[in-house]
């Protein structure tokens, strides 16, 4: 077996970039990612690669597409008010259908906010985020070697779709530090027939754009991509399944907020409270069918979230109004601890409302 | 065995740097372990605190809300965190910084004057290192083992000069 180290989850992404073959990056600084960037600017030079910081979150987007738009292998990293920059050149990638990676370390919103870990960016990071119709494959890390593990896969779906990934982490996976086994060197394998990499005049040349006039050509362009965007949803969507086989009180969490559940569901099964969890390991496409199947059997949904509850519409959408869904929540840069948790889950099973 | 630890000081106080080398000895030792670092914007003065957590099964949440150890290196973080400590736990305070004792009647107290020590070493940024010594001394779940090569990993290869007075700080908070 590989070596376990230690790392924190903004290095882990880093180094399992590089080690997918990674080596373009662009960035800005921020908190609580910045050790991400400091990683690649110590790196890349030394490995024939690119670091460069912009002189803005806009510019760094900006050569991703550049990058991307050759083939390679390319991303950014930031935090959630520098991710909102990030918008209209994620929307222009997703137009020209081009693999990137984009991480966002979350911090509490809106504004400025905060330096401490939030999930209040779900609606963004799932819905689209910048301006038209489009998706990003969205991963959710809840260990630094899910940060390590995640990021290469986010690079290879991000090829074999054609369309930008992201790596939805929080404040506490980037900051902390866990032992982890660093996944081996990979590269793209999908061919990219697509990318701009000089003619050398033996072909005709390949045009990367998101602009389309005309109207019947830019709707083809839609319906074409939300085609793909249906196989994904069918065959993408990954979770974790924890102590569910015979729950009633059913947590959905991912990140941060997943690891402080497994707390809850155990000591709530020693109160003798049969609670499990459903951690979405992808939030887009979002893991529906196993919400579907528990909504036949659970009592209760109870979604445990770092915003006001923005994951808590998907999960209603999956089960279908079958079955109540309550949130449970902190906000603006807290996190729940184990016995808010609990104390939730105890006052629905009295029968009472939170 | 799981052993839940928070280091809780001003920035600058190694309160990071304590946790870290407590993290690697874990690591060496073959545990499961989380590190996770809280503080604000400041470089030095304002609060730092820090969660390990040291143990034989895969760790959950990495957030350390009721320690089994607190340690306390000035008044606002025993202010803060004295309730949050499990009963029969054991709270290190560090008596040169923090004059009032401990009001909990149901945990371990070990009053150890860390800062004035490490200053008559001449090391007074390693009041974090002589408490954690003493930490190791006293705590069943932090063996006294692997110091040389923990201390190898937590110590930037810049700072290699640093390794033995770091162990001579740890020595002192042991024999005590």
């Amino acid at each position: 077996m590989a070596e376990k180290v230690l790392m924190k989850g903004n290095e882990a992404i880093a180094e399992a970039a590089i080690r997918a073959g990674c080596l373009h990056y662009f960035g800005y600084p921020i908190t609580p990612q910045t050790e991400l960037a400091a990683y690649m600017a110590k790196r890349m030079p030394k490995i024939g690669g690119v670091f460069l910081q912009a002189e803005s979150e806009v510019a760094a987007i900006n050569m991703v597409y550049g990058v991307a738009s050759t083939g390679k292998r390319v991303m950014t990293s930031s935090s959630s008010p520098g991710v909102s920059l990030k918008q209209e050149g994620i929307s222009y990638i997703a137009g020209a259908d081009l693999p990137a990676l984009i991480v966002n370390v979350q911090r509490g919103g809106p504004g400025l906010g905060g330096i401490q870990p939030s999930q209040s960016d779900y609606f963004q990071a799932t819905k689209g985020g910048g301006h038209g119709d489009y998706h990003l494959i969205v991963l959710t890390p809840s260990s630094v070697q899910e940060m390590a593990d995640l990021t290469a896969l986010a690079f290879d779906l991000a090829d074999k779709y054609r369309m930008p990934a992201m790596l939805l982490a929080d404040g506490t996976m980037g900051q902390m530090m866990e032992p982890v086994v660093l996944p081996g060197e990979s590269h793209a394998t999908v061919e990219k027939p697509w990318a701009v990499t000089g003619t050398e005049g033996k072909r005709k040349h390949n045009v990367v754009n998101s602009l389309y006039l005309v109207p019947d050509e830019l709707e083809k362009t839609n319906f074409e991509r939300f085609e793909r965007y249906a196989y994904i949803e069918e065959n993408e969507a990954r979770y974790e399944s924890y102590m569910m086989e015979d729950a009633e009180y059913c947590l959905v969490a991912f990140g941060i907020a997943a690891r402080v559940s497994k707390n809850a569901v155990v000591a709530l099964r020693a109160k003798g409270i049969r609670a499990g969890l459903i951690r979405p390991i992808t939030v887009w496409p979002f893991p529906k069918k196993p919400i579907a199947e528990a909504a036949g059997k659970v009592r209760v949904f109870v979604s445990v979230e770092l915003s006001m509850g923005q994951m808590i519409e998907d999960v209603r959408l999956s089960e279908n109004c079958k079955k109540p869904v309550y949130l449970c929540n902190r906000a603006g840069g807290k996190i729940p601890n184990p016995g808010e948790i609990i104390a939730c889950v105890e006052k629905i099973a009295k029968g009472g409302d939170v | 065995m799981t052993t839940q630890i928070l280091i809780a000081g001003f920035g600058g106080q190694g309160v990071l740097f304590a946790g870290k080398f407590l993290a690697y000895k874990g690591l060496i030792e073959g545990k499961n372990l989380s590190w996770l670092p809280s503080y604000g914007p400041e470089m030095r003065g304002g609060t730092a605190n820090c969660s390990v957590i040291i143990s034989d099964e895969p760790v959950g949440s990495p957030i350390v809300s009721e320690p089994d150890v607190l340690i306390a290196m000035n008044l606002p973080s025993l202010d803060k965190y004295e309730d949050a400590v499990v009963p029969g736990g054991m709270i290190f305070v560090d008596s040169t910084l923090i004059e009032r004792k401990v009001k909990r009647t149901d945990v371990k107290v070990f009053y150890v004057p860390s800062t004035k020590l490490a200053a008559e070493m001449n090391a007074p940024t390693l009041a974090n290192m002589v408490m954690t010594g003493k930490v190791m001394k006293e705590c069943p779940g932090v063996s006294g083992e692997n110091i040389e090569a923990a201390l190898k990993k937590v110590v930037s290869a810049r700072h290699q000069d640093l390794l033995e007075i770091n162990f001579k700080a740890l020595e002192t908070g042991y024999a005590l």
